[in-house]
């Protein structure tokens, strides 16, 4: 095994609210080696994009890192705890958009409408230069530029060079996360982080988008931190996948095995609720009972005790489940394998 | 962009006869004429005239024609770059105005830019520190700001200036300067006087641009594209400075087009009080006895110059932001 370029180890995210505290994310652990794509699956408001944001210190106020680990190690060096820097030091500036890099959800909104995007990726190009290119002379904005015109053509933009002059809303929605790939992927990063790429662009597209990404992963062996609530696009992109509930992990194993051999009944419920050709006609879907709590209201124990078909009376109500080992490589968090393995709360 | 500015340049004679007959009708408007407000004050000053005599003057200056003939004729004489002659004073309009309107616009300017150089950053430092303990002492400010009449914050100043210093901060020039020829050393000492006015008048226009300044950038720093700057390893200061701060500014610079008039007419209230030689306590004392051609000819050169400051604010959008100056062409 490879050592993980990213060890992210009981990370908890607050948000410091007048009303109260809303544990966004609350012990996540999951590694992340060297060429591989790690999918984070969850519904909305299960504390995936809070978790990404995190490992970036760029969670927005009044959210903060309250407790946790998040290791990065360079090749070769040995790890360095982001969880202990200045979100707005030079240290941890330095590995934003270098060594790890983000690709937003939103590419209608994620460039700045006033300036070109070739702009926007030459400065990311300027910024880190000394780190991606440590030799030669400094970067001119026009060998930025013609750098900027290689990588549009790597991610499939015609007419690159006209492209770059462009504004992003002159471009469509997939040229837009095309060049937002070839943004973040500028300085050659270690680790990619995509929280939900192919969201707001049609399915066509997407499955456009997706290809890229996967053909980049194999080329480089850059390692992806996918981000979706699509179990379908996890299926077709990951090789790692972290399902999460109300900002824990609840299972976490190789694709195979959680499509194959669900354990959670999270994970089991999930897959469930995906619609499938063979299915008769007019027939209901199949959806989780209830409702997720309102992010004041956690309920106390598993978090997703109330919601649970297999719940244990007096257990799951009363102690957190620890992930623990369920099969070779898979994890769960769930009573109903470790009955005695309680985090503590 | 070109065919934008055209354009407008082309809708500025239609819209400057618009406002002419406007502002004809309005400096028309109070019951009497200039001659009526003559005998009036000939009267309480103890003198009298003659009923001939003021038929005799009524004929003369034309005030026995209807409005539209005098309106057409003071057209006649502007088309012809004459201002006219002011009634009160029997001397040309332009001479009246001239120097006057030159010191209005060159306060209006610096108010501007005091406005501009301190609301811009205090907004910003507001809106990336905000419930900061600086952040609420501005936000104090800003309110006592709005909230001042700036009149009476020049009596204040006055008062304050002239008790505790022994300095009199009325007047634009010192008295040496007041009637010399213009030369550096006028320019010198104008510019001595011309703060304090500046200030007096853009207080209350620091005030809310600053408000809306820090508003305008906290709703831009919520904005993705801030995220992706932040993600791309900017440090703060540099990253809000050029991407949510510019977009930021789009909403202000298009308040150019009418902050400029309000810095005219609210001249016209800090001028009078702090005795400034400047067009403001002109006009109003051309409103009162009715000398209807040179407050009308005043009241024209306020809109030309609004014209021109809305023309150069929608330049500038269209400069700084390319949505507008693409979408036109």
């Amino acid at each position: 095994m490879t050592t993980p370029v990213l060890e992210v180890k009981d990370l908890r995210v607050h948000f410091l609210l007048d009303e109260g505290v809303v544990r966004a994310v609350d012990g996540v652990s999951f590694d992340v080696h060297p060429g591989q794509v790690v999918g984070i699956v969850g519904e909305s408001g299960c504390g995936k994009s809070v978790t990404v944001k995190a490992i970036l210190q760029i969670v927005e106020p009044p959210g903060r890192i309250v407790g946790g680990r998040i290791l990065f190690r360079k090749d070769g060096a040995s790890a360095a705890d982001l969880a202990e820097l200045d979100p707005k030091g030079a240290a941890m500036r330095a590995i934003r958009g270098a060594e790890i890099a983000l690709i937003p959800q939103e590419p209608m909104a994620a460039f700045s409408p006033v300036h070109t995007v070739g702009d926007q990726i030459i400065e990311a190009l300027r910024l880190h230069q000394r780190q991606w290119r440590p030799e030669g002379s400094r970067l001119s904005r026009g060998e930025a530029r013609q750098l900027t015109v290689e990588l549009f053509r790597s991610v499939g933009i015609s007419m690159p060079a006209e492209r770059v002059d462009a504004y992003s809303w002159q471009l469509s929605g997939g040229l837009r996360q095309r060049a937002m790939i070839a943004m973040a992927l500028s300085c050659k990063p270690r680790l990619l982080i995509a929280d939900e790429p192919t969201t707001a662009i049609d399915v066509t597209t997407q499955a456009q988008i997706l290809t890229l990404l996967r053909d980049q992963q194999r080329r480089d062996g850059t390692a992806i931190v996918f981000i979706t609530h699509d179990l379908g696009v996890i299926a077709q992109m990951a090789h790692h996948v972290v399902v999460m509930y109300l900002g824990r992990v609840m299972e976490q194993g190789a694709v195979a095995d959680i499509f194959d051999a669900p354990k959670h009944p999270y994970t089991r419920a999930l897959l469930k609720s995906i619609p499938t050709v063979r299915v008769a006609p007019r027939t209901l879907l199949p959806t989780i009972a209830g409702s997720i709590p309102h992010p004041l209201g956690r309920p106390r124990g598993c978090p997703f005790h109330p919601r649970c078909p297999d719940a244990i009376p007096g257990i799951c109500a009363e102690r957190v489940p620890a992930l623990r080992p369920v099969g070779p490589g898979q994890r769960a968090s769930c009573f109903l394998y470790h009955r005695d393995e309680a985090d503590e709360p | 962009m070109t065919r934008y500015v055209l354009k407008r340049l082309v809708l500025l004679p239609v819209l400057l006869f618009l406002f002419s007959v406007t502002v004809f009708a309005i400096v028309q408007a109070p019951p009497g004429d200039f001659l009526t407000t003559y005998v009036a004050t000939l009267a309480s000053s103890g003198s009298s005239i003659s009923a001939e005599q003021v038929e005799a003057l009524r004929r003369e200056y034309g005030l026995d024609q209807p409005v539209w003939i005098q309106y057409l004729r003071w057209m006649e004489n502007l088309a012809k770059g004459n201002l006219g002659l002011s009634l009160e004073y029997q001397r040309p309009n332009a001479e009246l105005i001239g120097e006057r309107l030159v010191l209005t616009v060159v306060l209006a300017l610096f108010s501007f830019v005091f406005t501009w150089v301190v609301a811009v950053p205090a907004g910003i430092y507001s809106a990336m520190h905000p419930r900061s303990a600086l952040d609420y002492t501005l936000t104090i400010l800003n309110y006592v700001g709005v909230a001042t009449p700036n009149f009476m914050l020049a009596l204040v100043l006055m008062w304050s200036a002239f008790a505790y210093f022994g300095v009199s901060v009325t007047g634009l020039f010192s008295p040496d300067f007041v009637d010399a020829r213009w030369s550096v050393a006028r320019v010198v000492d104008l510019l001595k006087h011309l703060w304090l006015p500046a200030v007096v008048l853009g207080i209350a226009g620091t005030a809310r641009l600053t408000r809306v300044m820090r508003a305008n950038l906290l709703d831009e720093l919520n904005k993705p594209y801030v995220t992706t700057a932040r993600a791309k390893g900017l440090s703060e200061w540099r990253l809000v400075l050029r991407y949510p701060a510019r977009l930021a500014l789009n909403p202000l610079v298009s308040t150019i087009g009418w902050y400029l008039p309000a810095l005219f007419s609210g001249s016209l209230i800090v001028a009078t009080v702090m005795n400034l030689p400047n067009i403001g306590p002109l006009l109003l004392r051309a409103l009162i006895n009715q000398d209807m051609y040179l407050a009308g000819s005043i009241l024209l050169i306020y809109c030309f110059l609004t014209i021109v400051g809305t023309l150069i604010s929608d330049i500038l959008l269209a400069w700084l932001d390319p949505r507008i100056r693409l979408e036109e062409s």
